[in-house]
């Protein structure tokens, strides 16, 4: 016996997209490089440091050396005019005016709308008011603890694999089906007394193949090179991210059930995909959107599977409080297939 | 129950454009029966129909004693097709797109991969990816895919349609060889020469109709007779010069010339070269030769077939 025919198309479809240098490369690569990029741009570079100038004068030297020992700011001693100009365009944060005469008060200007420019301020004035002989009635003591996946990278991953599903629906899936109705493929199949379902449901076959390599793949390269790790349950990890390939592979059958030629469906691919790349939370968080189209947002099933993932990923949650993005992803998986499986066209 | 197809009134129109425009046709089982006629005259439509690809518009088909909209799934299983330039899997080689296309008939595909290849002497490209196949292996392929589920009736769309001399005529051999195993096949073509060399019954079509039905040898006959002389002169003659002639059936004006009917070669000829002489003429053409499907075209439609 040969096998069924399912599991023949899946195995064939398995075998053409290995044959495939430049598929192999965007399904398994290219996340890769990704990573690397905007791990490498947005890394923590330990405490940041707040530029301040202090403008020349009798008093600006006893205050450089007031401040000059925190690591939390740099001191440039500046004249008014090129002080303010760097105010204005950002270069400093706070300018430092001491006083001419003894018992005139120090004069702190700055942009209060600045995010950084009060915690400076504080800054600033604690250490002239020591320096000046402030002392603290309270002992205290400081314990530093970097919460668990909290840098970029470790909050960027879970993004890029559902940017990666998500292509991989997409480009992998109806790309190729639309070519090949394209190229009457479709049809010569449709000659033939193969099961209609069994062809599509070859390309969710060999996806609960190539998902878990691309899980597995993705996160591996992420914990040697940024030290990235899954805080969840790995097993969840996984159920999520077939799930979410669900979801997105009903997308890709709709867009792929009617289009005619490659020049419609690369328009429909990218109608879809562009708007939940800016909109879901792949590359920054959605939560910079207005309150009012939040709710819209959450809707969109890349939104949902980022949500659900980073929970698990980066909070070490439990699949089973995800409810609300699981029920978005499994009912986009449903309607999209079943209208997509209406309307497919064969000729 | 020897009717392999019966169409009916067939109809298919697309909004304004009609592409069949009536077509009965009966094809008996056993036959090779061709579908001739030029491009755009309905024969692709026609065969999509007979597949059950397309859907009338009116009419009725009836393949084997089945019907698409009753027993689509009966008849996919028991038919054998091979589209016009049918696109394969490019990353798969042959053996595997044999494989492949064999799950889709379970029990019936009786056939092995390993006859098919040595049939269609694929034998030396199984391990080739289609997407490096010639033009002919190709369809010597997409042959052996219509063949694999051993259909009742095999249908081949412009089988050589862009093949070199050489890959035409070893798939004409592979037709030749399944017509002899008792294979009904239906094919379109616009070749005359393959109609003729592979056709027991040839329908003629013209912008969606049946315009002649017969053994090529029939409409042959029926046009005017097996032998030609074709005849240019200097000066020209009008047509009447020709009449009366030992052996002749009919003139008809071609180019700046005639095309002569005859009865034979051996009697018309030198009653034809006599009366050049009579007359004072000098053949600067004279060319005798035997008709072919492409003059019955000519003669029911006053065009050839590869006119495009």
């Amino acid at each position: 016996m040969t096998g069924g025919p399912l599991w023949a198309l899946s195995g064939a479809r398995i075998k053409q997209f290995l044959r495939e240098p430049g598929a192999l490369f965007w399904t398994f690569g290219f996340p890769l490089l990704i990573t690397v990029a905007l791990g490498t741009a947005f890394r923590n570079q330990g405490p940041t440091k707040s530029q301040i100038a202090v403008v020349a004068g009798p008093g600006s030297a006893a205050a450089v050396s007031a401040l000059a020992g925190d690591p939390g700011i740099k001191v440039a001693i500046l004249d008014p005019e090129s002080a303010a100009r760097r105010l204005v365009t950002g270069e400093v944060v706070l300018i430092v005016l001491a006083p001419s005469s003894p018992g005139s008060p120090f004069v702190y200007r700055y942009d209060p709308s600045r995010p950084d420019a009060p915690a400076v301020r504080r800054l600033v004035d604690e250490r002239l008011q020591r320096q000046a002989g402030r002392r603290d009635p309270l002992p205290t003591r400081d314990e530093t603890a970097v919460a668990k996946g909290a840098r970029y990278v470790d909050w960027l991953v879970p993004g890029l694999l559902g940017m990666q599903l998500l292509n991989g629906a997409m480009w992998g899936a109806a790309f190729n089906i639309v070519n090949a109705r394209q190229r009457k493929l479709l049809k010569r199949l449709a000659a033939t007394p193969m099961r209609r379902s069994d062809y599509l449901l070859s390309f969710r076959v060999s996806g609960l193949v190539f998902v878990p390599i691309q899980v597995f793949v993705l996160f591996a390269f992420a914990r040697l090179t940024f030290g990235v790790t899954i805080h969840g349950s790995a097993v969840a990890t996984l159920a999520l991210s077939l799930l979410g390939s669900w979801s997105f592979a009903g997308l890709g059958l709709l867009c792929a059930s009617r289009a005619q030629n490659s020049e419609t469906a690369n328009g429909l691919i990218n109608l879809i995909t562009l708007p939940m790349m800016v909109l879901s939370g792949v590359f920054f968080s959605s939560s910079r959107f207005p309150a009012v189209v939040q709710p819209a947002i959450r809707l969109l099933p890349m939104s949902a599977f980022n949500e659900a993932l980073r929970h698990v990923v980066n909070d070490g949650a439990s699949i089973f409080a995800q409810g609300y993005p699981i029920a978005v992803l499994a009912g986009w998986a449903l309607v999209t297939s079943v209208v997509a499986v209406r309307i497919f066209r064969w000729t | 129950m020897d009717c392999a197809i019966r169409i009916a009134g067939l109809v298919k129109s697309y909004g304004d454009v009609v592409a069949v425009a009536g077509l009965d046709l009966e094809v008996r089982r056993g036959e090779c029966f061709g579908l001739l006629g030029p491009n755009g005259a309905g024969k692709t439509t026609t065969i999509e129909i007979l597949e059950g690809l397309l859907a009338p518009s009116a009419g009725t088909v009836e393949v084997l004693g089945l019907r698409w909209d009753r027993q689509p799934d009966e008849l996919r299983a028991r038919i054998g097709v091979a589209l016009q330039e049918t696109k394969l899997f490019d990353r798969l080689t042959v053996e595997e797109t044999l494989r492949l296309f064999r799950t889709f008939y379970g029990g019936r595909a009786t056939l092995s991969v390993e006859t098919l290849l040595d049939e269609m002497q694929l034998g030396e490209k199984r391990e080739t990816w289609v997407m490096k196949l010639s033009g002919g292996q190709r369809q010597r392929l997409a042959v052996a895919l219509g063949l694999i589920g051993d259909p009742e009736v095999l249908f081949l769309d412009e089988p050589t349609t862009g093949l070199d001399p050489q890959s035409r005529r070893a798939l004409w051999d592979t037709i030749a060889a399944l017509r002899a195993r008792g294979k009904t096949v239906v094919l379109t073509t616009h070749y005359m020469d393959e109609a003729e060399r592979l056709c027991d019954r040839v329908a003629i079509v013209d912008h969606g109709k049946g315009i002649a039905l017969g053994t090529p040898a029939e409409l042959i006959d029926r046009s005017g007779g097996q032998h030609l002389v074709e005849v240019t002169t200097d000066p020209a003659l009008p047509p009447e010069a020709f009449a009366g002639l030992d052996g002749m059936r009919a003139v008809r004006a071609q180019g700046d010339g005639f095309t002569l009917s005859i009865d034979g070669p051996h009697v018309a000829l030198p009653a034809l070269v006599a009366r050049l002489a009579e007359r004072g003429v000098r053949p600067t053409r004279l060319v005798s030769r035997t008709a072919t499907l492409d003059d019955v075209f000519l003669s029911l439609t006053g065009r050839t077939l590869r006119e495009d």
